[in-house]
C-alpha cells in the first residue's frame, strides 16, 4: 500500500465506517470496517463522492473488507450505488475483495438489465390532454349509468310480463333487511330530529306566546320533507352501502360470471329484487319517520313547553294536511328508486379487488346522499313553481 | 361418443380490452369428447380467452361456432341454449356465497326445470355425492376448505348435466393428490357423461394425464403458436418457447432440441 495514502475515517458510533486510500495514483481503495446493517448508523454515499472527486482524478476502484464483520442488505445497496456511480464516471470497479456472497447477490443484481418502459413514471401531461380524458371519462361514466338504467327497465318490464327470474326468497330476505330491520334506527333518528325542530321551534315561537304552532312547524316539517330526507339519508348508508357491498364482492369473487354462464341475468335476479323492496319499503319507512318525529316533537311541547297533549295533538292533525303526507310520499318514492339504483349501480360497477369493493361501496354512499339532495331541491322548486 | 365432429370452432378471433390487443387471430376446433387444453405462460390471455368462449365476453373480431351457430349474432333463445349446455369451475369456485351448497346447485335447476322440490332435492345430492361432498348440502362456502369449494363448484357446473364443461385453472391452489384427483374425476366425467371439457391450466402434470388436444397461446407473439395432442407437442414441436414450457426450460426431457438451447434462454 502506497504509504502517502490518505486515510479519512468518517462515520460515527457502533456501525459500519468507511475509509479510503490511494494504492497508486489512480486507484482508490474503499475500506469497509465493523457491522454493515439496515440497523447500524451507516455512513453516507457523499462521503465517496467527495473523495472521488477530491485529489487526482480516480480510475479504478478496489475494495478491502478485512474488517468487515457483518453486512446484510444495506451494505448492497451502498456497493450497488457506488458500482452505478462507478459506471456514470467511467470508473473501474473490482469486486475482488467483496465477500464470496456480496459478489453473487451483486451479480444476480445485475444480471437482468432494467427492463425499458417497464418503471412507472410520473409522465406530464398537458391540461388540455387532461381536461379532454377527464371529459371522455365522465361521459362514459355517463353512459354507464344511462346502459344501467336501461337495463333495469327492461328488467321491470319482464317483470310486468311475469318473467322476470329471481327467487322469491331473495325478496323477502331484502325486504325484511331493508324495511323491519331499519327501524329502530329510523325510530331514534326521526324522534331526535322532530325533538331538535320543536326545540329551535320553541325558543322563536315562545317570544310571541304562540308556542302551540311547535306542534304545526314540526308536523309540517316532518310529513313534508325531514322524515323522507332523513329515512332516504339512513338507507343511503345502510342498505344502499350494503347492496354495493354485496354485489361488488360478487363482482369480485366471480359469482356474477357464474350466473351468467348460467344464463340467469344478474339484472333480474340480484338488482331487481333488491331495487323493488327497497322502492316498497322507503315510503313506508318515511310514513313511520313522519310519525316519530311528531311524537319527539310532542315530547317536548309536553314537557318543556306545558302544552296539553290533546291541544298538540289537535294542532298536528289541523296542520297536517293530505297534500303534505302526499309530498313527502313522493320524496320517499324518488329517494327508494335513487337509493337502490346508486346501490346496485356501484356494486355492478365492481372491480376484481377488495380496494375496489371499498370504493364501490364509498360511491354508493355519495352518489346516492347527492342525488337526494340534489331530488329533494328539484322537487321543492317544482313545488314551489305548482303553487303544490 | 362422436369423435372429431366439431364442438366449438374459433375462427380469426382477436380479444381486446379497450384498444389493447391481448391476442389475434386465434383459430382452431374443439371436437366433441375432447380434453382441450389451452395453455401458455401467465397473461398471456388464457382466462379471456375462455370468457371469450363462454360466451362473457364479446370477440373485438372473429367468430366463436357451437356446433355451426355464431354465439353473437344468433338470437336469444338459441344463446340461452348454448348457454344451458355450458357449465364452467371459476378458479376460486365462485359459489354464490350468501346461499348453502344445495341451494347453490338447486338454482340452475329451478331456473330451468319444472322438478319437484323433492326431485330436485334428490338430483343435489347425487351431484355432491358425484364430486365426494355427500352430506355437505347445508354448508355454506365459507365453512369449507378450498379443494371442496371447487369441487363444489364442478357439482355446480354439472348441473345442468352439460356438453360442454370449462375448467379454470382446476389445480390452482391445490395439493398434488387433491389435483391428481380432480384430473381423474376429469377423466371420469368425460368418459362417462360423454362431455367435452376444456381446461385452461400451466399444471404439466395435468396436461399431459389428460389433455388430448390443445392451444398454446404465447405473451410475446399475441398469437396462438402451437396446437394439437400435448405429448405430441412435447416430441415434435420445432418452436423453443412450447418446448420450454412443455419441458420446464429442463433439457433433458428432450435429447434433438439441444440446437435450440441459445435461443431458449430469456424467453418465459
Amino acid at each position: 500500500m502506497n504509504p502517502s495514502a490518505v486515510t479519512a475515517p468518517t462515520g460515527s458510533g457502533g456501525g459500519g465506517r468507511l475509509s479510503f486510500s490511494r494504492s497508486s495514483q489512480d486507484t482508490l481503495q474503499i475500506a469497509f470496517t465493523g457491522g454493515w446493517k439496515i440497523t447500524e448508523s451507516l455512513p453516507s454515499l457523499s462521503d465517496v463522492q467527495r473523495e472521488l472527486e477530491s485529489g487526482s482524478p480516480v480510475r479504478s476502484i478496489s475494495f478491502d473488507t478485512t474488517g468487515l464483520t457483518a453486512w446484510d442488505s444495506a451494505y448492497l445497496t451502498f456497493l450497488l450505488q457506488i458500482i452505478e456511480e462507478s459506471t456514470q464516471k467511467q470508473i473501474q470497479v473490482s469486486q475482488d475483495g467483496l465477500p464470496e456472497g456480496v459478489r453473487r447477490l451483486l451479480d444476480l443484481a445485475t444480471a437482468v438489465p432494467e427492463r425499458k418502459g417497464a418503471a412507472k413514471q410520473e409522465k406530464h401531461t398537458p391540461f388540455m390532454e387532461r381536461l379532454g380524458t377527464t371529459s371522455v371519462r365522465l361521459w362514459n361514466s355517463n353512459l354507464e349509468v344511462f346502459e344501467f338504467l336501461g337495463e333495469t327497465t327492461v328488467a321491470f318490464l319482464k317483470l310486468l310480463v311475469g318473467r322476470a327470474r329471481f327467487r322469491p326468497r331473495d325478496l323477502w330476505v331484502t325486504i325484511q333487511e331493508c324495511g323491519l330491520e331499519a327501524l329502530p334506527i329510523v325510530s331514534l333518528i326521526s324522534a331526535l330530529v322532530g325533538l331538535i325542530f320543536a326545540f329551535v321551534g320553541a325558543i322563536q315561537l315562545k317570544m310571541f306566546g304562540a308556542q302551540i304552532y311547535v306542534a304545526s312547524l314540526v308536523g309540517i316539517a316532518m310529513t313534508r320533507i325531514m322524515g323522507a330526507v332523513m329515512t332516504g339519508i339512513i338507507m343511503a348508508g345502510r342498505t344502499g352501502a350494503s347492496f354495493a357491498a354485496q354485489i361488488g364482492t360478487m363482482q369480485a369473487n366471480e359469482e356474477i360470471d357464474a350466473l351468467k354462464t348460467l344464463g340467469i341475468s344478474p339484472m333480474e335476479f340480484l338488482v331487481l329484487p333488491r331495487m323493488l323492496s327497497l322502492m316498497l319499503m322507503m315510503p313506508l319507512l318515511g310514513l313511520y319517520s313522519d310519525f316519530m318525529g311528531i311524537l319527539g316533537g310532542m315530547l317536548i311541547g309536553v314537557t318543556v313547553l306545558d302544552l296539553n297533549p290533546m291541544d298538540y295533538y289537535n294542532k298536528t292533525i289541523e296542520a297536517v294536511t293530505l297534500t303534505h303526507i302526499w309530498v313527502g310520499l313522493f320524496h320517499s318514492a324518488v329517494f327508494g328508486v335513487i337509493v337502490s339504483l346508486a346501490g346496485c349501480l356501484r356494486g355492478m360497477q365492481c372491480e376484481r379487488s377488495a380496494a375496489a369493493v371499498g370504493n364501490a361501496t364509498t360511491s354508493a354512499v355519495v352518489t346516492s346522499i347527492v342525488s337526494i339532495v340534489v331530488a329533494t331541491s328539484i322537487i321543492t322548486v317544482v313545488c314551489q313553481i305548482l303553487d303544490i | 361418443m362422436q369423435e372429431k365432429k366439431p364442438h366449438i370452432v374459433v375462427r380469426d378471433l382477436t380479444m381486446a380490452y379497450g384498444d389493447f390487443v391481448l391476442q389475434r387471430d386465434l383459430t382452431f376446433t374443439i371436437n366433441h369428447g375432447d380434453i382441450f387444453i389451452i395453455m401458455g405462460g401467465s397473461g398471456c390471455g388464457k382466462s379471456t380467452l375462455l370468457k371469450h368462449l363462454i360466451g362473457l365476453k364479446r370477440p373485438a373480431k372473429g367468430e366463436v361456432l357451437y356446433g355451426d351457430v355464431n354465439f353473437w349474432t344468433a338470437p336469444p333463445e338459441q344463446q340461452e341454449a348454448i348457454i344451458k349446455g355450458i357449465g364452467v369451475l371459476y378458479q376460486s369456485g365462485a359459489l354464490w356465497s350468501s346461499m348453502t351448497l344445495a341451494e347453490n346447485i338447486a338454482l340452475p335447476l329451478e331456473q330451468y326445470t319444472e322438478l319437484s322440490s323433492m326431485q330436485i332435492r334428490e338430483l343435489v345430492s347425487l351431484k355432491l355425492a358425484l364430486v365426494g361432498l355427500k352430506g355437505f348440502e347445508e354448508y355454506y362456502p365459507s365453512e369449507i376448505s378450498g379443494g371442496m369449494k371447487k369441487r363444489a363448484g364442478l357439482a355446480r357446473a354439472m348441473a345442468l348435466d352439460p356438453e360442454i364443461l370449462f375448467f379454470d385453472e382446476p389445480s390452482a391452489g391445490l395439493d398434488p393428490i387433491s389435483a391428481r384427483l380432480l384430473d381423474d374425476l376429469i377423466l371420469q366425467l368425460r368418459d362417462s357423461l360423454g362431455a367435452t371439457i376444456v381446461i385452461v391450466t400451466h399444471e404439466l402434470p395435468s396436461i399431459f394425464a389428460i389433455g388430448n388436444n390443445s392451444v398454446f397461446i404465447d405473451a410475446d407473439r399475441k398469437t396462438m403458436i402451437a396446437s394439437g395432442d400435448p405429448k405430441v407437442l412435447l416430441k415434435e414441436s420445432q418452436d423453443p418457447t412450447v418446448v420450454n414450457f412443455l419441458t420446464r426450460m429442463e433439457a433433458g426431457r428432450r435429447g434433438h432440441v439441444d440446437a435450440d438451447k441459445d435461443n431458449r434462454r430469456g424467453t418465459p
